[in-house]
Parts: C-alpha cells; structure tokens; sequence
C-alpha cells in the first residue's frame, strides 16, 4: 500500500471571518478527501466542523468546494491528484459560511417550501395507481436528486449575486417542478395550478440561461438542464404565447388511469 | 435554575428517517402540534441508504403472495424468535402502506400492467419488494420529507405559519428523556450549530433513532448510528431486548479499505448474481442449513431455471437470510478460499448484459466505478461481511409501539426490539419504519391528547443535570496525572473490540474480555476532553455519542455472553447449534446504576442488568399457518403440544 503526505488547505473560520489554513497529512491507498478531512479531526484539529453522513454517494451531506470545484467529498479520490498537488478544500461560496466546511443552507429547505406538493388525482384510490414504467422513468431521473446542493451552489444566477436569491429557486427546484410537471398523475392543474407557468412566473424559470453549469457538477449525473430546464421554458413559453397550445393540453391530459 | 428556551409540543419525535418521519405525519395528522428532532439536515438520514425495496405482499408480479406467506418468511427469518404479533401486523399492514406512499407522490418501478414492479430478495417466498432501481430507501426519505412539507403548506395557508403544527429541529441533538415521576415529560436537547442548550416539553416522545453500527469498525452504518434512542431509553428507565442480535450484512465492500463495510445491495443476488470463492466454485450450496433444505436449489441448473420459472424450481441458496449468507463468506474465507483483500466474489457480469446491469443496479455500478475502479459489468466485486443492523432494540407493546414502563415513551424502526427475532430479511425494514412508525405516531397522539391539561410537569433538576453532563468534555481535568482522552481515539478502540471480540463469530472468553475493555474506557470516556467552543464542534459531539455507544455496546456483550446458543445474528463458535429451548427465551436489559453512568467501572458489575424472560405462546391461528414438521424444528416440546 502507498502510503504519502498531502499538503491540504482548508478554510478555517466562522460568521466573523476565517482563513486558510495549511496541513501535512497522511494519505493511503483508496481514500478520498473526506478521509483525509476526518483524519485533520482525529490527529490535528479535532474540532474541524463539517458535515457528513453516508460515506458512500447517497446522502448529498459532504458538499464543498475542492480546489474551488463544487464537490461530494466522499466521491472525490485521492488519486486524481498528484502527490505533490496541494489540496484546496473550502466551503460552498453560495451559501453563508457557519463554521469552518460547514454552511447555512437553509435558502434551499426556504425554496423547497414554496413549490406546491404533488396533488394526488381525485377519485383514484391509493392502490389503484396505475402508470407505465416508460411514463415514470423521466421523473425518476430528477428523484435520483441527492440534495447536495452543488447545482444550486455553482449556479451563477445565485453564485455571485444574493440579490437574486429570493427571486430564483435554482435549478434544484426548478428541476422538482419539471418532475411534478411530468408526474403522469399529478393532479395540480385541476385545482388551478399550473406548474410550468408558475416556473416562469413566480420561481425564477427565466434568470436560466442553460449555461448547463448545474449538470456538470452533479454527482448523480442528471441531466438537469437537457432534461427538467430546457423542457420547462419550452413549455412555459408555449403556454406563454400559444393559445392554442394551451388549450389543447388542457383539453387533452389523461385523466385517472 | 437553568436559563435556555423551552418549547411546548403535544409529540417529540427524535429522528427523522423513514420511522421518524411516518411517526411525524400520522400525529400531525391526528391533530397533534408534532416536533421533529433530528441530527442531520432533513432528508439525509440513514433511510437514504437503503437500496433493495420494501416488502409488501401486495401480489403484483406473483398473484400467489398474501400476508401470511409473507408473515411465514419473517418468522422464518428470525428463527421464530420474533414478536409474533408485530410481524403479523407488518405483514398485514405494509400493502397499504406502500400504496399510500404514491399517493404522497412517490415513483416505483412499475410492472408491464402499470402496478408496482416487486424483486425477489433473500428469504422471500414471492417477488415482494417495491423498490425504484436500487435507490429504495432515497425514494422512501424524499416522499416522506416532501410529504412533511406538503403539511407545512397547509399550515401556512390555515395560520401563517409553515410550522405552525409541525416542525423540523434539523442539526440537533437529544441528550436525555426528562420525565415526572414514571411519566415522559420532554426532551433535553443542543443545537449543533451554536452550542446551544433548550428543552422541547412534552407528554410523549417516540424514538426512531435508527441502530448502533457505529460501535463496530466495519460498518454499513453512518455516524448517525450511535444508538442515541437505544441509550436514552435505558437511561429514562425502559428495558432493551435480545441486543445480542446483530446483523452483519454478507456484502460490503472490502476495498479499498477507507470504503470497507459500505454496503453491495442484496438485490445483485435477487436479480441474479452469485456468490464464488477463489477456485470459481458458488460455495453457497454447500452451506443450506437442515431447516431450509426443501425452499433451496440442489443444482446450479436449478438455481439458474429458478429466476425465469419459480414455480417449478426451487431458488438458488445465494437468497438465503443472510446471517446463512454471512456465516459461508466468514467459512469460505477463513478456509483460505477468500478473494484477495480477504472477501469472497460476487459477479453478475457473467450473468446478465451490461446494459441491464446499468439499468438495474445503477448505484452499484457507480459505486464501485468511482470509490474501487471497478466496472461490475466486465469484472466481478469483492465482498465481505459489514455490520448493518440490530435487530435487538427497545421493548415495546407490539400494537402500539409503547415502550414498556415508562408512560408516554415511543418507539418505532430499528431502535425497536423484537419485529424481527434474530435475523432480519431484506427489505423488511422499510416496511417495518413505515407500518410501525404510523402506529408510534398514532399512539403517540392518542396518549398527548387524552392527558389534555394535566401533562407532566419538567423537572428542573434533571434539566439542569443534563445541562452539566452536556458540558463535562469541556471541563475534563487530568486525574491522576493522566491527560485529557481523545474521544475519537475512544471511539476507535470500541469500535476495534467490538469488531474483534463480539463480532460476527463470537466466543465466551473474547466476550468476558469485551466487558474488560468496555469497562476501561468507560473510565477513560469520563476523562474525554474536547478543544474549541460550543459551536459546530464534532469533537464535543462524539464525546457526547461515546455515552451511548458504551452503553449499547455492553448491553451487547452481556446478552451475547447469557445465550449459550447460537441463532439469526447470534453465532457462537462454543455454541454453535440453535437450541429450541432458548426460542421462548428473551434477554431484557436495564440499566443497573443509580447513578447513571458515573459509576460502576467494575466490569463484573457494570452499568447493564440482564433479565431473562418467557414470551407468550405463539397464537394458534398462525402457528397453523405452519406445517408441524417445520415446526418441530424451532418450537420447544412443550409448546407443541400446548
């Protein structure tokens, strides 16, 4: 097994400010940058704050910034850098800084709240769904969504501009409205709700501009922007300027099984 | 009298996975004012691992599956030694609750008729398992997450208020249970991002904190799993049972070796793959017990027809339970016949195309492509076993989740004893968060509602105790000239002696030397000092899990000492056969210090009293759903004839 010292950088502070800090730390064969991360906590500085849970991909908890690249640090190996490389780890820019890796991101649970729930369909009931694998499987795209938050954190509507934050939900939540849009059984419009207006109107559709930044980064490799965005302002602008378009949708949506 | 802020709830629920969450909606939902507390943001609990699907006779891809099949397997899985009637209600109630998940808009995988799609898995009889690829438990969290917000909605357009009636407490901790008198009165609780100290009151709290993984070394289990409600049960006075019983998964991955014990999903054997060791040879029929030798495949011919023609051929011995499964990798190893980092291999590239593979098993392949550089396509994985589940928990009433003793105390999922006896069968967990945890939730309400205004009162005194315990890391002093510990070195010596000494295979004198070691650093846990402040500090967090993790891990070790047999997720090398007559037997811990964990270094004594106690007779009405000659292979003389 080869076993070697990195030079890791990592960003040490608080609300009040913070600074770099520079480690020489053990590296083995296999690991990735939260090991060497919680191997800092266990031999150096052990009251280094960051967030993790799974180790394995899953749970989206250990985002950060590594050599200024919006990462999963559990998905992040070693082996990508040279021995010599020093490793820059800092937290996520988009979002305040709480303690040292570890930011506050309660802008996102904010915007998660303000797109309306799934709205089951009337009069069909629970055991009698019925839909077809080809019919789920684009909304089963967007629910592999990890919650990591690195779209939301490299996205350039938000990355450098607060002032745009209460208008834009970024492309997480852009993304969940695409995935009830195509929710073969969604029932919103019945109720009056119609999801993909409400994209371009009240959750910030239009500040997108399909640089595709979000699906770079994106660990689950969802095609966030070919897939939810880009599918969404077609949509929206259809509605938006089509009537005919409009009515035929409403006239035409299946209903019930 | 200690200055914090106090909130007034009618449920806490601590945790805030699949249990947690299931328990949250069904009290809000019977009007309760329900608070969530959990250490993680929402959404990112343990349950997000869990890949295979949830078990449901629902009959969707084999119209021959019904509850009883299915309460037949779990009881078989267990080896008879589960709560009866929780597994019958699981069986009969965990249909509904899957079907009840779409309606909250979750996505499974659908059959050719458009119903949900259903994968065999170990020890099930029929194709049972709901499940979305094989990210399950992420589809579970999510819908139940995004469920819990639909709920905030409405509160925001009835009062305003999005936590009007529910709340999440994301990123913070439990230390303690307050109680008045025998009663639950609240929650004692820090925020982990400042530091800061407060109390939820409350007449009645569920625990659904998950298991304790976190004491062994080789774990599928996150940093969650610290046994958090198993310890704050004890410590509110209600009893444990069988903690001897402990999964170990027979797949994790074993390199390279910072990814070891990460979890290889079960569904690689349902659809498919198979198990060989060194010489090519699929080991795995040379290990089906006498109790399972009719439900298994002679012949790897047979195994193979098996997956397209079930009804003809009996299934390959790779789905047996998987404490059968785990113990042969352990053997096979042992023998010399292992992989080269010391597993065994499981391959599905030589039986399914890769494109199916991808499709099927997608986060297996990205797994292993990204964390081991291996393409599970072209090349098969190495894997061995990884601890993954406690099946021992905390003593509950079966129908309403109640702790035993101590009124207004709730527990629901993996930190619930007894639902699944000694061995748990894949995908049994998902349904058993889901149907357990609305009935925690359900009771929880009933029971805060029908107090109305004569709740238990907070003490003040154990606030502030639990205020003072809280803050010790910070203050711990040099005894003796000894330094301050390290609490991640703490950490890692338990989790190494637990690993080695009451592991998967375990023996009489390793277990005695256990208790020694766990006596030691309960000591060397009083001295554990942590650097820094209040806030965001994972040092101070881990002293504070170390409490529970020492007290889980001798509830463990002294319970797998007491049963001189070996069954499920208990397996002695000194006392290798199942013995009927420990079937009827249950291992009660309590907790047998006063003191609560400041004294009692004595390894002999320690801070666990076990008791030994009968179950009740299994009902006839579904000791007939068996045939008598299986039966005599589990149940005691007497209870045959009863």
């Amino acid at each position: 097994m080869t076993t070697y010292d990195a030079s890791f950088r990592v960003w040490r502070g608080d609300t009040g400010g913070g600074a770099l800090e520079d480690f020489k730390v053990e590296v083995n064969e296999g690991e990735v940058v939260l090991d060497i991360i919680h191997r800092l906590q266990a031999t150096q500085v052990p009251d280094l704050a960051v967030r993790w849970n799974c180790k394995a991909g899953k749970c989206g908890s250990c985002s950060a910034e590594i050599n200024g690249r919006p990462r999963l640090m559990c998905m992040t190996r070693m082996s990508v850098f040279s021995h010599e490389e020093t490793i820059t780890v800092t937290p996520l820019r988009a979002f305040p800084v709480v303690r040292d890796l570890v930011t506050d991101v309660s802008f996102n649970y904010q915007k998660a709240r303000e797109v309306p729930a799934f709205v089951p369909p009337k009069g069909v009931a629970a055991g009698e769904y019925r839909m077809q694998q080809v019919d789920v499987e684009r909304s089963q795209e967007f629910r592999k969504c990890i919650e990591c938050f690195l779209c939301q954190d490299t996205c350039h509507v938000v990355r450098d501009h607060e002032e745009n934050k209460g208008a834009f939900a970024g492309p997480r939540f852009l993304m969940r409205i695409a995935e009830l849009d195509m929710h073969p059984l969604d029932a919103a419009d019945e109720t009056g709700l119609d999801r993909k207006r409400t994209a371009q109107d009240e959750h910030g559709l239009g500040y997108c501009n399909i640089t595709k930044c979000c699906t770079e980064v994106c660990p689950e490799h969802i095609k966030i922007t070919d897939n939810a965005l880009i599918p969404l302002k077609e949509r929206a602008v259809d509605r938006k300027y089509d009537p005919l378009v409009w009515l035929g949708n409403k006239i035409g949506r299946r209903s019930g099984s | 009298m200690t200055q914090l802020e106090r909130q007034q709830w009618d449920v806490v629920v601590v945790g805030a996975g699949g249990a947690g969450l299931r328990a949250a909606i069904e009290a809000r939902e019977q009007g309760a004012r329900t608070a969530v507390i959990c250490k993680s943001l929402f959404g990112k609990a343990h349950t997000v691992m869990a890949e295979g699907g949830i078990a449901a006779s629902m009959g969707n891809v084999n119209s021959g599956d019904n509850w009883q099949v299915h309460f037949r397997d779990t009881m078989r899985g267990g080896k008879f030694l589960n709560q009866w009637r929780m597994a019958e209600l699981h069986a009969r109630e965990a249909p509904d609750r899957v079907w009840e998940l779409e309606t909250w808009g979750a996505l499974f995988d659908r059959t050719a008729d458009g119903r949900i799609s259903q994968r065999n898995f170990g020890g099930h009889e029929y194709p049972r398992l709901a499940h979305v690829g094989d990210r399950t438990g992420l589809e579970l969290i999510r819908t139940l997450q995004q469920k819990i917000v639909s709920l905030q909605q409405d509160d925001k357009r009835e009062f305003g208020d999005y936590e009007a009636r529910l709340k999440v407490f994301q990123e913070c901790t439990v230390t303690r249970v307050l109680k008045e008198d025998d009663r639950v009165s609240g929650a004692f609780c820090y925020e982990r991002e400042s530091g800061r100290f407060f109390v939820l009151e409350a007449p009645a709290v569920v625990l659904a904190t998950g298991g304790i993984g976190k004491s062994f070394k080789v774990t599928s289990n996150s940093w969650e799993y610290t046994g958090d409600g198993h310890a704050l049960a004890l410590l509110a006075g209600a009893p444990l049972l069988n903690m001897e019983f402990v999964q170990f998964h027979p797949t994790g991955m074993v390199w390279p070796p910072s990814v070891k014990g990460i979890l290889v999903t079960e569904s690689v054997r349902g659809d498919g793959g198979v198990l060989r060791n060194s010489d090519g040879k699929r080991f795995m029929f040379d290990y089906v017990p006498d109790v399972f030798k009719e439900k298994y495949a002679e012949s790897e011919e047979e195994g193979d027809r098996w997956y397209e023609d079930p009804d003809h051929n009996r299934r390959p011995p790779e789905l047996l339970p998987r404490d059968e499964v785990a113990r042969a990798i352990n053997s096979e190893v042992k023998a010399g016949r292992g992989s080269p980092h010391g597993g065994v291999f499981l391959d599905v590239s030589t039986r399914m195309p890769a494109e199916v593979i991808r499709r099927r098993l997608p986060s297996m392949h990205h797994q292993f492509k990204e964390l081991a550089d291996v393409d599970i396509t072209v090349e098969p994985m190495e894997v061995g076993p990884t601890c993954h589940y406690v099946m021992g928990g905390i003593a509950v009433e079966s129908d309403t989740a109640a702790a035993r003793g101590v009124p207004g105390l709730f527990a629901a999922g993996e930190v619930a004893g007894g639902m699944h006896g000694s061995n748990r069968l894949g995908g049994n967990s998902l349904s058993d968060l889901l149907v357990f945890g609305r009935r925690a939730g359900l009771h929880a309400a009933e029971y805060a509602s029908a107090l109305a205004g004569a709740r238990p009162a907070v003490d003040e005194a154990q606030v502030d105790l639990a205020a003072a315990e809280a803050l010790r890391p910070f203050s711990a002093e040099p005894q003796e000239g000894a330094a301050p510990e390290n609490p991640y070195t703490l950490h890692q010596e338990l989790q190494q002696a637990m690993n080695d000494l009451v592991g998967i295979i375990r023996r009489d004198a390793e277990m005695r030397q256990a208790l020694e070691k766990l006596a030691e650093l309960r000591v060397r846990a009083r001295r554990a000092g942590v650097e820094g402040h209040r806030q965001f500090n994972p040092g101070w967090h881990l002293a504070l899990d170390l409490r529970n993790m020492l007290l889980v891990s001798e509830c463990v070790a002294r319970a797998a000492l007491e049963r001189t047999e070996s069954r499920g997720g208990h397996t002695r090398e000194d006392w290798p056969a199942m013995d009927r007559s420990w079937r009827r037997a249950n291992l009660l811990c309590r907790l047998a210090d006063p003191t609560e964990g400041l004294a009692a270094t004595d390894p002999v004594r320690g801070q666990i009293r076990l008791v030994r106690e009968e179950t009740e007779p299994i009902r006839a009405d579904l000791l007939a759903l068996f045939e008598k000659e299986e039966l005599v292979k589990y149940l005691a003389e007497e209870e045959l004839y009863e």
